[in-house]
């Protein structure tokens, strides 16, 4: 196991209490996979991904653990964690386009991260040309400043940036939210081909996007309001989803080729609850077309079948 | 001096009315929200109160005073029960100059404040809300006016005026300085302009004075009332050099020139310290509590200062 | 740049023209003749005013139209001439100036230079640790506050007449004649430092304000947040913070630097120290307006060029608008 967390609850202290947008989550990751984290705006999806390699001031955990190959990682120690991150875990961020510091050159940039985890930049500075070339950017890009690049051309030196150590694990917050298509497509590759060159060992890949996760990822793990629905790899997601939400999002998705002149496109009826005053039990059930009696007590994240977690009473029951 | 220099210029973070329909309630909850956050805002209160205190002594202090600042009665006297701050070189009593001087400071910077506030807002507005040549014109003119020093400016136009007064002082005090409203009024046009609720409004068919008065003032309102605070205080130090250097108004008493009055009759060669201290303590003071007022208010408007 | 530039001069030629022509249309557009108040002083015979009258209002050029003293204006101005005074009658205004001169940038320039840098480390410092934040804001807050003529009061107040430390007044001790040795530059040196912390002083706090805020605002920024989140020391993200606050602070120097001007005048005139501050006083007591109009636009030109002279460093510091200006963009 490459990535393995247990449990792990983080809060956001507010002045009117707490808000736990990651709630008991466990999973664990394989050396090799890509898995896809999917869930609505406000799920607590980006949360999870970013407090595996910063946690900010304003987070604090409220239990559970992460161990990334064998070992502990200390999430909440910020010395400890200094150097980890981009060594053993990276970050492509959200807002990849303005990371770049503007007033610097690119390949300073390169020079002075390196150095902050003892790497010299003349030791690897073939392999960044290599890489530069390999994202399909012309080398001179590193004597350039941020804004003489394209949003693209930056998300992509982003990438190389932080995937420059070999990280174990690379956190991909949202990098395909504010692309086009063919980009999405590009972008998805990428992390593909880095993954099969071993730049990076495993890939926890943030969106909201069910159809990029189809083309790219293993694995897919649907979260809901703070907390994990289901976990499977792509095919079952995608082709016989059992969780009541994962099945009403990808019903919600329209076809390529498919007219829908016989009948309408639904949504999802009402909005998913706040994070900051969830209700007890399954966060789903106030928009469940199945849901029970029992669905007041909140479902386990189980295994059902193999390689297979759901949490539902209702899939529990037919199951077993 | 205290001059606007915050280019990472916070937009308020007061979030515009959707429509019709949510906007009452929407509003009311917003200003519950400021009024929580602005009640436990130490800057805030602490600028407030001390603001509100020189301004009380403003307004009741020619009134309790037991002496009238322009007669003159024993020179050089120290603080005393009879003279509170003792009297100046000339012989007037220092604590009736101050608290008459205070109430003339007060007014030269409202009438500089009020008058830079509307030159400043009509203009910047009229930059930004056509831009094109009109803005291109306008910002010339700021640019110009913004690298004239003001003080030499008003020093030259004051040298030929034979009495002046008050009004003069304070509106040209506005006239020296209504660029900074003018910047920042055009660059709030600029991007709430272009935001989403101002084509909404466009669409549904307002016309443009309805969309200002509606849309788009209350947002700019909150970054313009700190813009206007902080010409304030730098108008009163404007105008307390301008009186310092002896071109104040001939026939009332502000605090500038009452140091002007303990620099030119030696106060300080003959440790008359209670002629200059007040008055500059009194100042810095109005000024220091405008100030850090000032930072809280900003704190109270944009969340994202806010110390968690 | 070609065209950051050409705006740029454009502007400053303008605001000169502005300038010059408020200053020039000023005295001739308000009552009074300064030629009949400055022979208001002497007791002459009324036989004998009206062709010193005549004299004069010939060589100062008053009985002529005013578009033809605009011109004779421009015409002197542009050969380099500023007038001859009238309280220091045959001086030229501008050997008066020359004069000045030396002692109001001996104040003006190690006070902006020092009050600039110092208040920037200062404030970046301030932004990074509490302790110091929670002392410095006050502090600059209070000394921003504070006017220049009060502070050129205390100042003096304080080291010269309760500490006599330092000298309250004059460029240099009374009964010294100006020579080159080391008694007359100390006395030079005593002289000046207490106008040079009075101007110091008032600029340093505001500076160190503005570059507080300024990191703080840099440090919390995407760019610092990702050198963070990759692993960062905390010493690089704030030498990248530092860097990039300084940009919009040299911008706001160029701003400042007419209040900076005013501040300097207040301080001469304070201690009697005789700069061009002291000479500004002197034309409008003895109402030499000739005087006073030469030291207005020098002292516009002055700033001009101090503007232009920033232009220049900003565009070597910051790469947007070196590169931008080339349409570097893709």
């Amino acid at each position: 196991m490459s990535v393995k967390v247990e449990s792990l609850s983080i809060a956001y202290r507010t002045l009117s209490g707490d808000v736990v947008p990651v709630d008991r989550v466990s999973f664990s990751l394989a050396d090799g996979e890509i898995m896809g984290l999917a869930g609505e705006s406000g799920s607590g999806k980006s949360t999870l991904g970013t407090s595996l390699i910063y946690l900010d001031g304003r987070m604090v955990r409220l239990g559970g653990r992460v161990e990334l190959d064998g070992a502990e990682l200390p999430i909440t120690d910020r010395n400890g964690m200094r150097h980890r991150r981009m060594t053993d875990v990276s970050l492509v961020p959200q807002y990849a386009m303005s990371a770049l510091n503007p007033t610097r050159r690119i390949r300073r940039l390169f020079t002075d991260l390196l150095r902050s985890h003892g790497v010299r930049y003349r030791d690897v500075e073939q392999e960044v040309k290599r890489r530069i070339s390999l994202v399909g950017l012309a080398e001179d890009v590193l004597d350039k400043y941020p804004f003489e690049l394209s949003g693209g051309m930056r998300q992509r030196v982003t990438i190389v940036l932080s995937t420059m150590l070999d990280p174990s694990l690379l956190i991909a917050d949202e990098v395909t939210s504010a692309l086009d298509v063919s980009s999405q497509r590009a972008v998805g590759e990428l992390l593909m081909e880095f993954r099969d060159r071993q730049y990076v060992k495993s890939v926890i890949m943030i969106t909201h996007d069910l159809s990029i996760l189809a083309e790219v990822a293993d694995s897919i793990m649907i979260m809901y309001a703070g907390r994990l629905a289901e976990k499977a790899d792509t095919d079952t997601i995608v082709n016989s989803p059992l969780h009541p939400y994962t099945q009403a999002l990808l019903a919600s998705l329209p076809e390529v080729g498919v007219r829908y002149s016989d009948g309408e496109l639904t949504g999802i009826p009402g909005r998913p609850p706040s994070v900051a005053n969830p209700p007890a039990g399954c966060r789903f059930r106030d928009r469940c077309p199945f849901a029970m009696d029992k669905c007041a007590t909140q479902p386990p994240f189980e295994e059902i079948k193999p390689g297979h977690y759901v949490a539902c009473w209702k899939v529990k029951e037919e199951l077993a | 001096m205290s001059e606007v220099t915050s280019d990472a210029a916070p937009l308020t973070a007061v979030a515009p009315g959707a429509g019709t329909g949510a906007a009452p309630a929407g509003r009311a909850r917003r200003r519950s929200d400021f009024l929580h956050y602005a009640l436990r805002n130490p800057k805030l209160i602490f600028g407030l109160s001390l603001e509100l205190l020189f301004v009380l002594a403003a307004i009741i202090g020619p009134m309790i005073s037991p002496h009238d600042p322009n007669t003159i009665y024993a020179t050089h006297l120290a603080p005393s029960h009879a003279y509170w701050l003792g009297t100046d070189q000339l012989g007037h009593d220092v604590f009736a100059q101050l608290v008459n001087g205070l109430r003339t400071s007060y007014l030269v910077g409202a009438l500089g404040a009020i008058c830079a506030a509307i030159v400043g807002m009509i203009l910047g507005f009229l930059a930004g809300w056509r831009g094109g040549l009109l803005d291109e014109v306008l910002q010339l003119v700021t640019n110009i006016i913004i690298m004239i020093p003001a003080l030499v400016l008003l020093i030259v136009i004051g040298a030929y005026l034979k009495t002046r007064g008050l009004l003069f002082e304070g509106v040209f005090i506005g006239l020296t300085t209504w660029p900074w409203v003018a910047r920042a009024v055009r660059a709030q046009t600029f991007t709430l302009k272009s935001r989403d609720f101002v084509d909404l409004a466009r669409l549904s068919g307002r016309r443009s004075v309805r969309i200002v008065i509606e849309e788009i003032a209350p947002n700019m309102a909150s970054y313009l009332f700190l813009v206007v605070v902080l010409l304030f205080g730098s108008s009163m130090l404007l105008a307390a050099s301008y009186d310092f250097l002896g071109l104040g108004p001939t026939d009332v008493v502000s605090l500038g020139t009452m140091m002007d009055t303990a620099n030119n009759w030696s106060a300080l060669l003959l440790h008359a310290w209670w002629s200059f201290i007040p008055p500059g303590v009194a100042l810095t003071a109005v000024v220091g509590a405008l100030l850090i007022a000032n930072v809280g208010l900003d704190e109270v408007f944009n969340p994202k200062l806010r110390e968690q | 740049m070609r065209r950051y530039f050409t705006r740029k001069v454009i502007t400053y030629v303008l605001a000169f023209f502005v300038g010059a022509t408020i200053d020039w249309a000023i005295p001739h557009l308000m009552p009074g003749d300064p030629i009949q108040l400055y022979l208001s002083n002497f007791n002459l015979q009324p036989s004998g005013y009206s062709s010193v009258y005549k004299t004069m209002a010939q060589a100062y050029g008053t009985s002529l139209p005013l578009w033809d003293q605009y011109l004779h204006f421009w015409d002197g101005l542009l050969h380099g001439s500023l007038g001859i005074s009238i309280y220091a009658f045959p001086a030229t205004v501008t050997s008066l100036i020359w004069q000045a001169l030396p002692y109001t940038l001996a104040l003006l320039v190690p006070a902006i230079v020092l009050s600039y840098i110092a208040g920037n480390r200062f404030g970046a410092l301030a932004a990074r640790r509490k302790v110091l934040d929670n002392t410095l804001l006050p502090i600059g807050y209070i000394f921003q506050a504070m006017p220049y003529a009060w502070l050129a009061l205390a100042v003096p107040y304080l080291f010269g007449v309760i500490w006599h430390v330092f000298p309250i007044s004059g460029g240099y001790a009374q009964g010294l004649l100006p020579h080159w040795d080391w008694s007359f530059i100390g006395s030079l040196l005593s002289h000046w430092f207490l106008p040079f912390v009075t101007v110091f002083l008032v600029s340093f706090g505001g500076w160190a304000i503005g570059m507080r805020n300024l990191v703080i605002y840099e440090l919390e920024n995407d760019s610092s947040r990702f050198m963070r989140s990759l692993g960062a020391r905390e010493g690089l993200i704030r030498r990248y913070a530092y860097r990039n606050a300084s940009l919009p602070q040299l911008s706001g120097l160029a701003i400042q630097l007419g209040v900076v001007i005013g501040g300097n005048i207040v301080a001469e005139i304070a201690f009697h120290y005789p700069g061009l501050g002291s000479l500004i006083v002197n034309a409008i007591s003895r109402e030499d307006y000739f005087l006073l109009q030469g030291i207005f636009i020098f002292i516009v030109a002055g700033v001009l060029i101090a503007n232009f002279i920033i232009d220049i460093i900003y565009v070597t510091v910051d790469p947007r608008t070196r590169l931008a200006m080339q349409g570097a963009t893709a």
